[in-house]
């Protein structure tokens, strides 16, 4: 065969199969969206509770990021802590927790989250829990006491509690959380910017949304997840208030406890989700039918992240029965 | 318009040849003609060795009726017969003949012939004997294509304008350039399959071939439709259920819903054999990319080889790291150019690394972006795991395995970089494997 000239000067040709383009999307540059879709209301944690949480933030990071580094080198995998999805597991578990918790508490939560959640599973996109709930539902059956004291706040100026808005609804009535803040709208307008007592990251309801809408612009996430999940928890609330139907207060439901951020960053975790547009509705329902069932019957006052394990544990159930509909079954 | 369910918009890249009119390659010193440009049975050669052929003169054929003559494309002497590099097989039989500069037609052809006085019987006959086939990529044998069987009732003609592939531009050339051949050879077609209803789909990003088309069948019953820009419009099932509303069945064809549809290049072809009985012999094709200096939509015979084109266009240019045979989405990469063009070579792409995805693979993060990209309903994430972890018969059984069409879009949209439609195609021929092995069985 004629050897050509040209093809002594090529270098090696690569030969694969079709498609031979792609798009310049990648799972780092999706983490890393997260990540900066956080980065408001990590801000404002960081000036609301002070030094405290930053400390935990930290803490929840490099625990995370430093655990997946030794487990990948020990199992001689690839190391990939630069593609954003370590940080995002500590950063997301550091905002549910207590500004002021111990740090070998957050730290032991941080490890729990990477070595166990995620790479006992098998590493990312192989877990079926998402890493930072199973975590905090550890820490939570470990030191109940610890993860559910609520220390000042060095925003305080009106709210002066130790406890967060929805302790007091569950242990002192509705009456006496109005009184706390003042008025009712006084309530909203503080719980909507974030000037509450609450978890680290949970309590800057306006931030959160607009980092979800920052993600839902990118296309990383679907409108429908938190707009359902946060639309069922008011609606559910409203319905089924204190004193017969109709007589709840859904816009304190939906703007207390974890549901802002469990909506926009947790129910919307795509490695633990049913991957059809129509399984993820049916999981956002079901995490906001929950969510209200914890809250309003159950022992604890906030409900969100189990609502969103237990979702978790039935996706694959979803995704086995909701399926795409294939071309060509119509005539 | 409302597009089809699915698709991906990928960078057209048509930038570098849109505007270069079509350009006829000098005539080969050699060329090598594969005895499988077709799907079917395969033809023998009828020349030897030694033998003086001129241009247009029938050296292979088959019996079969599923199967596609192979024509000489240039005039001078067979000096071998033998296995070269094939871009879709590996490797063929392939009959060479060295040319004698002179390219003189086999007798009798050019002729000039008053199609509308024959019959559809008469037109199917000649397409067959020019050995045209499908010049999308796919190479059916088109006659077999225009002879349905009897159960199968034809009502509309679809002439597939759309050349969603990213950089071809053969094709928007041609019908700008070709318009008249495009419409006799839709004419043909249509009195060939006895049909009335006939569509032109072509993607809107091509708005003078729209108007071009558009003039030509002005007043007869040729709709020419522009459609949504997205890939993969130009899969035959994307655009039959985009200009007549019908799907075609899983497992089904085109003929189930009554519908045929024909590439441009095939048409005129079929206007080539049919007015001036002028066999298949050359084609027009892209070359493009950006390791080629000078990309161009070239006029070339069968069985000129990839270096041919490559030297024609000004040789390289940056750092070649693949060639495909076809577009950048469904075509096949190739590791040499001393590859023959072949009836169905759509484009030679020559890509540099910012052209392809060299990206490495990860595990599914089950995002859901190949289930929105992918236009058959099928779930290619499910499909990846599936093929990976070697359950070929649950892909096949339960996620609809053999549906996949193997377009592409879920792994251009996949950022965990996976190779969906690697895993997709062994799940397949794993389940080939499978099913002859129980044939086998059976006869025992």
């Amino acid at each position: 065969m004629a050897v050509n000239e040209e093809s002594l000067k090529m270098n090696l040709l690569t030969v694969s199969t079709s498609p031979h383009i792609t798009s310049s999307e990648s799972i780092p540059k999706i983490m890393w969206s997260v990540n900066a879709a956080l980065a408001p209301a990590v801000i404002f944690a960081a000036w609301h509770f002070g030094m405290p949480a930053i400390i935990t933030m930290l803490v929840g990071v490099v625990t995370a990021v430093a655990t997946e580094y030794i487990i990948q080198v020990i199992r001689k995998k690839e190391v990939t802590i630069n593609d954003g999805s370590a940080v995002l597991t500590g950063l997301l578990l550091a905002m549910c927790l207590p500004p002021s918790l111990p740090w070998y508490m957050t730290a032991f939560g941080s490890f729990l989250a990477i070595a166990v959640a995620k790479h006992s599973m098998g590493g990312l996109g192989h877990n079926i829990f998402n890493p930072a709930h199973i975590a905090r539902a550890a820490m939570m059956a470990s030191w109940p006491v610890a993860m559910t004291t609520w220390t000042q706040m060095t925003t305080s100026v009106d709210v002066v509690t130790s406890a967060t808005p929805l302790n007091i609804l569950k242990q002192q009535g509705y009456a006496k959380l109005i009184e706390t803040f003042g008025d009712a709208s006084n309530m909203y307008q503080a719980m909507f910017l974030g000037l509450r007592n609450g978890s680290i990251g949970e309590t800057s309801a306006v931030l959160l949304i607009l980092g979800g809408i920052f993600l839902i612009y990118k296309g990383y996430i679907k409108w429908e997840m938190p707009v359902l999940m946060i639309g069922t928890v008011g609606l559910l609330t409203w319905i089924f208030g204190p004193s017969g139907l109709f007589t709840g207060d859904p816009l304190f439901h939906m703007l207390a406890g974890g549901l802002m951020i469990g909506a926009f960053f947790m129910a919307t975790d795509m490695v633990t989700i049913p991957i059809t547009r129509k399984g993820k509705i049916i999981f956002a329902v079901g995490a906001g039918v929950l969510t209200v069932l914890i809250r309003l019957k159950g022992g604890y006052p906030e409900g969100v992240c189990y609502a969103i394990l237990l979702m978790n544990c039935v996706t694959p159930l979803i995704d086995r029965f909701i399926v795409p509909k294939k071309f060509g079954a119509r005539r | 318009m409302k597009s089809f369910h699915g698709g991906v918009h990928p960078n057209d890249s048509k930038k570098y040849t849109a505007a270069k009119p079509i350009e006829a390659a000098p005539l080969p010193k050699k060329v090598i003609i594969p005895l499988r440009q077709h799907i079917g049975a395969p033809v023998s050669a009828i020349v030897k060795k030694g033998d003086a052929v001129k241009k247009g003169q029938l050296i292979a054929r088959s019996d079969a009726f599923v199967s596609g003559n192979v024509h000489a494309s240039v005039s001078g002497k067979v000096t071998e017969i033998a296995d070269y590099p094939h871009a879709v097989f590996g490797t063929c039989p392939s009959v060479v003949i060295e040319s004698d500069g002179l390219d003189e037609w086999a007798e009798g052809i050019p002729m000039q012939r008053q199609w509308e006085k024959l019959n559809s019987k008469d037109l199917s006959a000649i397409i067959r004997e020019a050995g045209i086939v499908g010049m999308g990529g796919a190479t059916f044998p088109t006659h077999v294509k225009l002879a349905p069987p009897p159960d199968k009732k034809i009502d509309t003609f679809i002439l597939n304008g759309s050349e969603c592939e990213p950089f071809l531009t053969a094709d928007y050339r041609s019908m700008l350039e070709y318009t008249d051949r495009v419409a006799t050879g839709v004419k043909i077609t249509m009195k060939a399959l006895g049909v009335n209803t006939g569509y032109v789909g072509i993607e809107d990003n091509k708005p003078d071939a729209v108007k071009a088309l558009q003039s030509a069948f002005e007043g007869t019953q040729v709709k020419v439709v522009a459609l949504p820009t997205k890939y993969p419009q130009g899969a035959e099932k994307m655009l039959i259920v985009m200009l007549t509303g019908r799907e075609v069945p899983s497992g089904g064809l085109p003929m189930d819903v009554g519908v045929v549809v024909q590439n441009v290049g095939t048409v005129i072809a079929i206007s080539d054999a049919v007015t001036k009985g002028i066999p298949l012999i050359e084609r027009v094709l892209t070359v493009s990319g950006s390791a080629v200096k000078e990309p161009k939509n070239l006029l070339m015979r069968v069985g000129s080889t990839f270096a041919d084109a490559l030297s024609y266009c000004g040789g390289l240019n940056g750092e070649l790291v693949k060639i495909i045979s076809g577009g950048p989405m469904m075509g096949f990469a190739q590791s040499t150019v001393d590859i023959p063009v072949i009836k169905g070579t759509s484009g030679i792409l020559f890509l540099t690394k910012k052209d392809v995805n060299a990206d490495k693979e990860s595990a599914c993060i089950h995002c859901g972006r190949c289930v929105e990209a992918c236009p058959m309903g099928l779930n290619p994430s499910m499909l990846s795991i599936l093929g990976e972890r070697q359950f070929y018969e649950e892909a096949k059984e339960e996620y609809n395995l053999l549906d996949c069409m193997e377009c592409g879009s879920c792994v251009y949209v996949c950022p965990a970089k996976r190779r969906i439609v690697q895993y997709i195609r062994y799940a397949k021929a794993q389940n080939a494997i499978q099913a002859q092995k129980e044939q086998a069985k059976v006869a025992i």
